[in-house]
């Protein structure tokens, strides 16, 4: 399978996984092996370095590229304090923006969102924003210097699949970038259709972690996310919207008159 | 205003006319809603709902799942003072209690939080009594500054305050506040705080909301359950937590179902909250606000608490001592109430373990 760039590095996975919700550091670390993904993040809140037996850094493989977020950020001022927290803590300079200021439907604020991606990306970071699918939105998060933008395909947490369709793949269709779909895939088949589509990749959280195995749910993510990109590269037939077997309007053409 | 206002529409009606009015297919409706409304939450609530206990634990289990995975965050409470100028009969450390009264100074706080950061404990909730005298916001403010050096998230159950002085705490470090109406139905309010700056009820109702305008990142409210009838003070706690959450959606909204504990002066009779009632505004309150914190304190004996895990709590409390100086003295006063659940933190971390659920040690940082 091709390969996806981001950032200047060389990815061959392309799906990236993500930390919260699992029954214990074990199974997380079981999960991320079994499914080869290479960016793994985490909330930069639940981070403990001190703490040697609960640090969940211990429990991400240590070939993984990390990718911390900034969960608990209401602002972009929020955001930025916790992407330099997160540099400082030596969590490499890779950051996921989360900038969520409704915790109802945790949906992310695009404004305060382009804001922290401008100052981070000057600051040398390579940012990786979560949004609200939006084309305008994602075409100033490129300029502001994002290295992937990621649009939910629904709420977080809410394995609803990706009801954001319409707008991710404009978005896909549209932008110069990688597009990541991230929050709200359930289930494997639903990040095949973002690969379908052309998505760059797929971040999955809560549909790994909350199965009842996630260990062999990873894996089968891994699988769905190698099948979609491998039949967007293969091209998807052009589907048809009535049979082809006959053309009841024009098949008096080929026939002459008679 | 506009707080009183939104509860005056709910706290006037008669809620065994709606309840008598409910069928079962309100019920099973309710359960399966979308978007809960107040009046789904209320006969989530019902005496009817009883019968549905497990497919309302269903529902919430799966929210609950959805919304927060398989963790439950620990953390300790830390006694600052048993000064207390109000007179409230269901407290232990009312002033008409003749207990040794006690407040820690900066080098006996440092004491506890070296004693409770090296069980691994990260978030604290510090408390008071009222007392302006004893500890002022400054003490608590100066508290908070020794504290942050042990913790990532600071928590305080205080005396109600005002706007400014939420603003100054949060500046020196607390992110979250916990503070209960206690009773939300106003005659028993009015009974149960004898005297005191604490029986102004409108001003300890809109407390979390000066908060919220202080930008607190978090909020935690509750009823002592058992005060008076309960479903009443569960729906009053959700219409409360609801309005918060829709009118500062940036701030979390927690609520803790605390029931009451017997307590040194304890006098009058309660209404009783069984286990089932428990359950059922716990998995109500989860169906209504599935974004919810819920805290479950060691008020409840272990093998309950170790029931509630699947059910939708967020928050529990471990290795708790209710008495001031508790942790690191010998030197330690009365308490507040009686604890029921005594383990230390490491049983409760095995225990979640055991559950298939992850203890969470760490869920903020000072930014």
């Amino acid at each position: 399978m091709d390969n996806l760039t981001i950032g200047g590095i060389e990815l061959k996975s392309r799906l990236l996984i993500g930390t919260g919700k699992y029954p214990n550091h074990k199974s997380m670390y079981e999960a991320i092996e079994s499914c080869g993904t290479q960016v793994v993040t985490m909330a930069l809140r639940r981070v403990d370095l001190e703490s040697k037996e609960d640090n969940i850094i211990e429990f991400i493989p240590k070939d993984c590229i990390l990718l911390p977020n900034t969960s608990g950020a209401r602002n972009a001022e929020e955001a930025v304090r916790i992407a330099r927290l997160a540099k400082a803590m030596g969590c490499g300079n890779w950051i996921k923006i989360e900038v969520i200021s409704d915790n109802k439907y945790l949906l992310p604020d695009n404004i305060e969102t382009i804001k922290a991606t401008e100052i981070l990306a000057k600051e040398g970071f390579i940012v990786l924003p979560y949004m609200s699918p939006d084309l305008m939105v994602g075409k100033r998060l490129v300029e502001a210097g994002a290295a992937a933008v990621m649009p939910l395909g629904s709420p977080i947490g809410t394995n609803r699949g990706i009801r954001t369709k319409e707008l991710v793949q404009i978005m896909i269709d549209e932008i110069d970038a990688p597009i990541i779909v991230d929050a709200g895939i359930g289930k494997p088949s639903e990040a095949t259709e973002a690969m379908e589509m052309g998505a760059a990749a797929v971040l999955v959280n809560t549909a790994i972690a909350t199965s009842g195995d996630p260990i062999k749910m990873a894996k089968a993510f891994s699988l769905a996310v190698e099948a979609g990109r491998m039949a967007y590269l293969a091209k998807l037939g052009a589907k048809g919207s009535i049979a082809k077997a006959s053309s009841p309007l024009t098949g008096f053409l080929g026939e002459g008159d008679k | 205003m506009e707080l009183l206002n939104y509860m005056e529409k709910y706290k006037n009606l008669d809620l065994d006319s709606y309840f008598s009015n409910l069928t079962k297919e309100d019920v099973i409706r309710a359960i399966n809603e979308r978007k809960p409304s107040t009046l789904d939450y209320l006969t989530l609530l019902s005496p009817i709902a009883e019968n549905y206990l497990e497919e309302m634990a269903q529902k919430a289990h799966t929210l609950s799942l959805q919304n927060f995975g398989k963790s439950i965050l620990l953390y300790t409470p830390l006694y600052l003072s048993n000064h207390c100028v109000n007179l409230c009969s269901y407290c232990s450390f009312n002033r008409e209690n003749d207990i040794t009264r006690k407040k820690l100074a900066m080098s006996e706080i440092e004491a506890e939080a070296k004693e409770i950061s090296a069980l691994g404990l990260k978030h604290i909730l510090i408390l008071t009594g009222e007392s302006r005298k004893e500890t002022p916001v400054e003490y608590i403010v100066e508290a908070v500054e020794v504290l942050k050096k042990y913790f990532d998230s600071i928590s305080i159950e205080v005396y109600p305050l005002k706007e400014d002085e939420y603003s100054k705490l949060i500046e020196a470090g607390v992110d979250a506040l916990t503070i209960y109406q206690e009773v939300y139905d106003e005659e028993v309010y009015n009974r149960v705080h004898i005297s005191g700056p604490k029986k102004e009820y409108n001003y300890r109702l809109e407390a979390p909301e000066r908060a919220c305008r202080a930008k607190i990142r978090s909020v935690n409210i509750g009823a002592l359950l058992g005060l008076t009838e309960w479903r009443k003070e569960a729906f009053m706690t959700g219409v409360h937590a609801d309005y918060l959450q829709n009118k500062y959606p940036e701030v979390e909204v927690s609520v803790s179902l605390p029931r009451i504990r017997p307590h040194i002066g304890m006098v009058s009779s309660y209404d009783v909250v069984e286990d089932k009632d428990l359950v059922q505004i716990m998995l109500a309150t989860r169906i209504f606000l599935p974004r919810a914190g819920i805290t479950i304190s060691t008020r409840e004996r272990k093998e309950f608490r170790d029931n509630l895990v699947p059910l939708g709590v967020t928050k529990m409390s471990a290795g708790v001592s209710t008495e001031v100086g508790g942790h690191s003295s010998t030197d330690k006063t009365e308490s507040q109430f009686d604890i029921s659940d005594t383990r230390s933190v490491d049983e409760m971390k095995d225990m979640i373990l055991s559950k298939g659920y992850q203890p969470i040690f760490k869920d903020w940082m000072h930014i």
